[in-house]
């Protein structure tokens, strides 16, 4: 479905990541696991064509059934934006305009991917909104981004992404900001993603933890480049790479032992 | 153990209220009584909106709070002010989550190393170079970075220069605020190992605040989960966690991921969201959200008990 062909993405003229491939199916997840500045954010904001203004692809192709997304012209990139591929981000709050109220700006989103009349797209709003178990959908309608917790306001984000039920998401650090029963909330609703929609996820995450249990694949990266790729349980089991060890080692365990 | 010792710090029944904007009584802490010791580690854990920020504020005297008392040395200090509370505050120093936030931009590493001591006059300006290479070698950095700005350093240099400087008027109480949440994970068991070995040093109590219950777990003594303005539960060590638990802390570790849990197994969350402080509920806390709610917990509000040596639960389940 998505294959990545040895990206590198230059900033400043300088190469960061380096000869990046990933081929990936259908209703598959895989995380992208690193510490900051490993490149795993670039890689997948380069998927959308989503790079800062410095940073630019300057060799590889990324092919999305099959075609090639970096020769998409922008409007066309815009089409595919948030209807066949979505991305969510660590605040997706962030990204909602604060002067607005939520409704209005979900429903401008969803008239500018189908023609549907304001009723329609407010109704079909709300049933996203339940489907992410938000209570009170209507009153979240009519909030602000400010007015909700960050949880809510990133189940908001999850709502707007799959509203066109893409067939890839890219959620990068999505539960970052999160308190952990929030974030298990999140985790939980992606995975039902798959199971009723079979999309296909692309996790960008510094949590070994989560990643480990949402991926059937992990990708270690550092410094720009793929240091160590396999099955979960390859990964887990038997890291090859001093550094998996090193991440892998580093995680605290609920039961394992303290330092006092 | 730590029974027969005094402790440094000690909370009793300490309440902070705030008044929200209509007017209504915002109840941040309740009935806190916590000890701190000479070279324990206490965790404290609970999400958001639990007032493990409110109460840092009112132990490190930041804050006053709305009633009850606060120990140091046996002393209560909670009412002190001006002069008196500043020459008091030496004693409980802190690391905060974001150290760049924290240091000035414009200030060099070794300006921002002996900033505390100048403030209570304890040192020469000849002294200064000497103390800020003194510093920064008991946080494993290199000398040379006394000359540096806090730019130039990465996020974990950072964090050590943070916890330097908190430790430069050797205080007796340090406060770790989410010290550790901004990092890597290498570099926060870096950052951890560094504090457990400068308190085997200097038997500092450590206030170790954070919202992740198994790393929270591994560096303290003694955790106690909050929720809602309140302490639920009160653990030893690695006792927390395992044989009964309060539900909320329940809550919190099944919402853990480690790399050793059962991946096949559906996660369990919580599927409300926390109420407002503003409106918290009746009786027990955690009451609309446990799924083991009974119907007194409705009518009373459960107390701290002892459900074995050195466990305490708030819970009508143990009662």
């Amino acid at each position: 479905m998505l294959d990545i062909q040895n990206i590198t993405v230059a900033y400043h003229g300088q190469p960061f990541l380096q000869d990046f491939s990933l081929h990936m199916k259908r209703g598959e997840i895989i995380s992208l696991v690193g510490e900051s500045g490993s490149g795993k954010t670039t890689a997948i904001r380069s998927i959308l064509g989503l790079l800062p203004q410095e940073g630019e692809l300057v060799s590889g192709d990324i092919l999305f059934e099959g075609k090639s997304l970096p020769e998409y012209s922008e409007k066309e990139m815009q089409k595919l934006r948030g209807s066949r591929i979505s991305m969510i981000f660590q605040d997706s709050g962030a990204m909602l305009n604060p002067i607005r109220k939520i409704g209005s700006q979900y429903i401008e989103y969803i008239q500018k991917h189908e023609k549907l009349s304001h009723k329609a797209a407010e109704e079909k709003a709300v049933a996203m909104l339940e489907a992410m178990r938000l209570s009170e959908p209507e009153r979240i309608m009519k909030s602000y981004g400010f007015q909700l917790s960050g949880g809510m306001r990133q189940r908001v984000g999850i709502a707007m992404a799959m509203t066109f039920e893409p067939e890839l998401l890219l959620a990068d650090e999505p539960t970052a900001a999160l308190d952990v029963t929030t974030q298990a909330q999140i985790v939980r609703q992606m995975m039902e993603l798959r199971k009723n929609h079979g999309t296909s996820i692309i996790l960008v995450t510094h949590n070994l933890g989560v990643a480990a249990y949402m991926s059937d694949r992990i990708v270690v990266m550092q410094n720009g480049s793929i240091v160590e790729e396999g099955d979960r349980k390859t990964i887990l089991e038997q890291p090859g790479c001093a550094y998996t060890r090193k991440l892998l080692a580093a995680v605290p365990n609920m039961y394992g032992e303290g330092y006092v | 153990m730590c029974k027969e010792k005094t402790p440094i710090l000690e909370s009793r029944h300490l309440n902070k209220v705030f008044t929200a904007p209509d007017g209504r009584p915002l109840y941040a802490n309740n009935d806190i009584s916590l000890k701190f010791y000479e070279g324990e580690t206490l965790g404290i854990a609970g999400e958001s909106g639990c007032g493990k920020s409110t109460l840092v504020r009112v132990l490190s005297l930041l804050e006053p709070p709305t009633d009850g008392e606060l120990l140091l040395f046996g002393e209560n200090v909670a009412g002190l002010k001006g002069e008196k509370k500043r020459k008091m505050r030496r004693h409980i120093q802190m690391v905060f989550q974001d150290p760049t936030d924290s240091f000035s931009p414009r200030m060099k590493v070794k300006d921002i190393l002996c900033e505390p001591l100048e403030n209570y006059g304890l040192i020469k300006p000849s002294e200064k170079a000497a103390k800020a290479r003194e510093l920064l070698k008991m946080v494993e950095l290199p000398e040379e970075f006394a000359e540096r700005y806090p730019r130039s350093m990465s996020g974990g240099q950072k964090q050590r220069v943070a916890i330097a400087r908190a430790l430069a008027l050797e205080p007796e109480i340090l406060i770790c605020d989410e010290a550790t949440s901004a990092l890597d994970v290498s570099v926060q068991k870096s950052i951890v190992e560094l504090l457990v070995k400068l308190q085997r040093e200097k038997h500092t109590s450590i206030i170790f605040i954070c919202h992740d219950v198994a790393l929270i777990r591994s560096v303290s003594h003694r955790t106690a989960i909050m929720y809602l303005g309140f302490v639920v539960e009160l653990a030893e060590g690695k006792k927390l966690g395992r044989g009964v638990c309060h539900p909320y802390t329940e809550a919190l570790k099944s919402a853990v991921f480690s790399l050793d849990m059962d991946f096949e197994k559906e996660i369990e969350s919580l599927d409300s969201e926390i109420p407002s402080p503003l409106e918290r509920p009746t009786g027990c806390p955690f009451r609309n959200r446990c799924e083991k709610c009974m119907e007194i917990c409705a009518a009373e509000r459960p107390q701290l008990r002892e459900v074995e040596k050195g466990h305490w639960i708030a819970c009508h389940l143990y009662a």
